[in-house]
């Protein structure tokens, strides 16, 4: 793999939750981290649980508030602090640069999973009939029988959803990708069809910071791990 | 990017010394969905109805881009208060959507479903009966009402199905701008989840702006990309929907999060 240039990066970002409803008491997760990842790279979140791995991956995407610091990423070779960005911008974003693939699938209810696949393509402006036709591809490459694509995800094993959600992760290749143990619950040959997705998206250039539990998935795809350890912050 | 549809500019009310609302300020694009979360008597519904022209504004500004003369050019953002009544007739019953609440608000109950779509119609100068009734048979379709009951009267139609016919009878115009109260309250839960799934997709078919009054956090999630969280009358939070509901800042925010089972 052959590394590119800089797409995410942060500088001196840390987080601290004040719970307003345990008399203020401050929880700080980490600070001062600097990180960069390079097209094609696939940078490792370690740490024990709780250690902060999940909310640094959130802070990347904006769904947590960083506390200080900067979150930037690179889009038509400009760099863009997500953290001072308004609301609309962080949305484009979340559109064309940096894609999120959770633990857990939270859409609306009744919406099949193949429609819930397409959407980031509807969303940028791709027709519909070709938006469900990439989304077939991708859930056929991911293993989801046929018969589930109409069907709305709330009804499949953790595993099947996990696809799903992997799968709309994916369809819209965005250059920096965030995946949060896209393999937990999935059966070994489940996890090497998901591993090898990975590694072509990193071979398409896409920058991925993941946590990756498994030791063998993590081996697979990392290029480089950061212990989120190191940036503790003292309580 | 585009211009904003609807800006609100430090807008407020008060009924003697009291504020129902103050000081609140936000933009709104066609195609965006925004929810405005709070419990009961936190402004949520005043907020709505200086919006919509209901009632005006004893401080700040709403102001509306107003449908361009001509299709090369952008329309002008608009204050309301400053215009016409008949003009403000002009939009409530054409450009703007508003769904009550209340059945008995949003709907005439003394005549029929398939009237009820085609009243606004009708305000536009749709005369043709066979049109109406057609354009009145799509609506229902659309929002998934069976068309066998276009001549029953809306009270024989359940909550969930009043609700739909709010929602067609607004559509049925193209408005640009729809506010909606509660519009899942009340509702059975697979109701719920149904009119969810045609909202969703109405806003994105019609590339609405919308926004959405909702004590239910559930509800913002799915349906809005940002939340404002209103409590006596002030925005104490908002931001992205998942940021407010995932990490929210303001202590009455992580009270509103902390009380519900599953945001």
């Amino acid at each position: 793999m052959t590394i590119g240039q800089p797409m995410l990066r942060t500088r001196q970002l840390a987080k601290t939750f004040t719970l307003h409803q345990q008399g203020g008491l401050t929880l700080r997760v980490f600070s001062g981290v600097d990180l960069a990842v390079h097209a094609g790279e696939c940078l490792a979140l370690a740490g024990r649980s709780g250690s902060g791995k999940s909310s640094l991956l959130r802070c990347l995407y904006g769904n947590y508030a960083a506390t200080h610091g900067a979150v930037e990423v690179r889009h038509e070779g400009q760099w863009i602090d997500m953290t001072r960005a308004d609301d609309r911008t962080v949305l484009y974003l979340r559109r064309r640069v940096i894609g999120h693939v959770s633990q857990f699938l939270r859409v609306v209810p009744r919406v099949a999973a193949l429609d819930i696949v397409a959407e980031p393509l509807r969303l940028l402006g791709v027709a519909s009939e070709d938006a469900r036709r990439r989304a077939g591809d991708w859930l056929a490459r991911l293993n989801l029988p046929a018969r589930l694509w109409t069907l709305p995800p709330a009804t499949f094993s953790g595993g099947e959803q996990q696809r799903v959600n992997v799968a709309r992760g994916l369809v819209a290749g965005p250059p920096v990708l965030l995946l949060d143990e896209p393999t937990a619950s999935l059966d070994a040959g489940n996890r090497v069809v998901v591993v090898d997705a990975i590694r072509a998206a990193l071979a398409a250039g896409t920058a991925i910071v993941g946590i990756f539990h498994d030791n063998d998935v993590r081996r697979a795809v990392a290029t480089r791990s950061l212990d989120i350890e190191t940036f503790a912050a003292s309580a | 990017m585009t211009e904003p549809l609807l800006v609100v500019d430090g807008a407020g009310k008060r009924y003697g010394t009291r504020w129902a609302c103050r000081g609140v300020n936000f933009q709104l694009h066609s195609g965006e969905m925004l929810a405005v979360v709070g419990e009961s008597g936190s402004g949520k519904t005043t907020l709505l109805r200086l919006l919509a022209a209901r009632l005006p504004c004893d401080e700040g500004r709403v102001l509306y881009r107003m449908r361009a003369e001509s299709a090369a050019e952008s329309g002008t953002l608009t204050d309301i208060a400053a215009l016409s009544a008949a003009r403000l007739r002009w939009l409530a019953r054409t450009d703007w959507g508003y769904v009550e609440q209340h059945a008995h608000d949003g709907l005439r109950l003394n005549v029929s479903g398939g009237a009820n779509v085609g009243e606004r119609l009708m305000a536009l100068g749709v005369r043709h009966y066979g049109r109406l009734r057609g354009e009145a048979l799509e609506w229902m379709r659309r929002v998934e009402l069976d068309t066998a009951r276009i001549d029953d009267l809306p009270a024989t139609y359940s909550g969930g199905m009043q609700r739909r016919l709010q929602i067609a009878r607004n559509l049925v115009t193209r408005p640009r701008l729809v506010l909606m109260d509660e519009p899942t309250t009340g509702l059975d839960v697979s109701v719920q989840a149904r009119l969810l799934d045609l909202l969703r997709k109405l806003t994105e078919e019609l590339h609405l702006a919308a926004i959405i009054v909702t004590h239910d956090l559930g509800v913002a999630r799915l349906l809005a990309q940002r939340t404002i969280v209103m409590r006596d009358g002030r925005v104490v939070e908002a931001g992205l929907t998942d940021r407010v509901l995932d990490d929210p800042q303001h202590p009455y925010t992580q009270l509103l999060v902390s009380s519900v089972l599953q945001p």
